[in-house]
């Protein structure tokens, strides 16, 4: 399996970090990735944000793709926000939206994962 | 600065998405929430505050909600934002716009949401979360709850302080 290049985007003025890095190494494990590199990239300041096009915190990228594609969010140092399937808010992803974005990476689409 | 359990926390006069301006004094007791309206935290949690306020407007308990964030880098924030927020969502509580963020540097708010709940003598009961979990709706603001109930049966909460959990306060430069 092709292992996709992989990095988390944080601010630390959000308390999500380490929830998100979790969330991301259970998906990464449920795909048979376990072992993958995750790149921590700190954005520091607005000018990092702008360089990086940053619209909050966490950003996860897997082969440079948002997992989640920003909508009409600003590009600023702020926690991101994320709309669960059920409706729900949430400061991070998700293991399951994480696990789609990793299949979509490394087999060219969604596919069932068994639990 | 902040205010420490027990002390009396400053007086303030801001104004909500009215105009109509509001202080913490006069109520047997007062929520002051600091929140916002982009931070994911701040709106999980919305509806259990807003639940709350609810459920202990026939109490004597007056909700603030403050958001103090700096709008000019958050735009999300300005005031006309919060004034369609409020009309769209139909708040039971003033929402209030602390442009200048002497409130909340008052205070010493950190996070959106920071709760503080205010005795009818203005002194701080407590300060902290709402409940312990942002992603769990079942909470019900438990811990706020349990601060209220403690103040209006005149007894210290339990669990005075909790550790606020939220997006930091967006500081001018």
């Amino acid at each position: 399996m092709r292992i996709p290049d992989i990095e988390l985007l944080w601010w630390a003025g959000c308390p999500s970090t380490e929830r998100a890095l979790a969330e991301l190494r259970a998906a990464l494990d449920d795909v048979g990735l376990a072992g993958a590199e995750v790149r921590m990239t700190r954005v520091r300041d607005d000018h990092g944000a702008r360089e990086r096009g940053f619209v909050g915190s966490p950003t996860i990228l897997v082969d440079g793709e948002d997992v989640a594609p920003a909508g009409d969010e600003d590009v600023g140092l702020s926690c991101r926000l994320y709309r669960r399937r059920d409706g729900q808010i949430s400061p991070t992803p998700g293991r399951e939206g994480l696990r789609e974005a990793l299949l979509r990476a490394t087999r060219g689409g969604p596919q069932e994962v068994k639990p | 600065m902040t205010v420490s359990i027990g002390e009396r926390a400053p007086e303030f006069q801001l104004p909500d998405t009215a105009g109509q301006t509001h202080s913490p004094d006069g109520a047997a007791a007062t929520v002051v929430v600091f929140t916002c309206n982009h931070c994911p935290y701040a709106l999980a949690w919305h509806e259990r505050i807003v639940e709350a306020a609810r459920d202990y407007a026939d109490r004597g308990v007056r909700f603030l909600a403050i958001n103090s964030n700096d709008a000019q880098r958050y735009p999300r924030d300005s005031y006309e934002a919060m004034q369609r927020r409020v009309a769209q969502e139909h708040w039971p509580m003033p929402y209030l716009h602390d442009s200048s963020q002497e409130v909340a540097r008052a205070y010493g708010a950190q996070v959106t949401p920071d709760v503080f709940v205010l005795d009818g003598d203005r002194r701080l009961r407590y300060r902290g979360a709402p409940d312990s979990a942002y992603d769990d709706p079942s909470q019900d603001a438990a811990w706020l709850r349990e601060a209220l109930d403690a103040v209006l049966a005149g007894r210290e909460p339990e669990r005075p302080q909790t550790e606020p959990i939220g997006c930091s306060i967006k500081w001018r430069a």
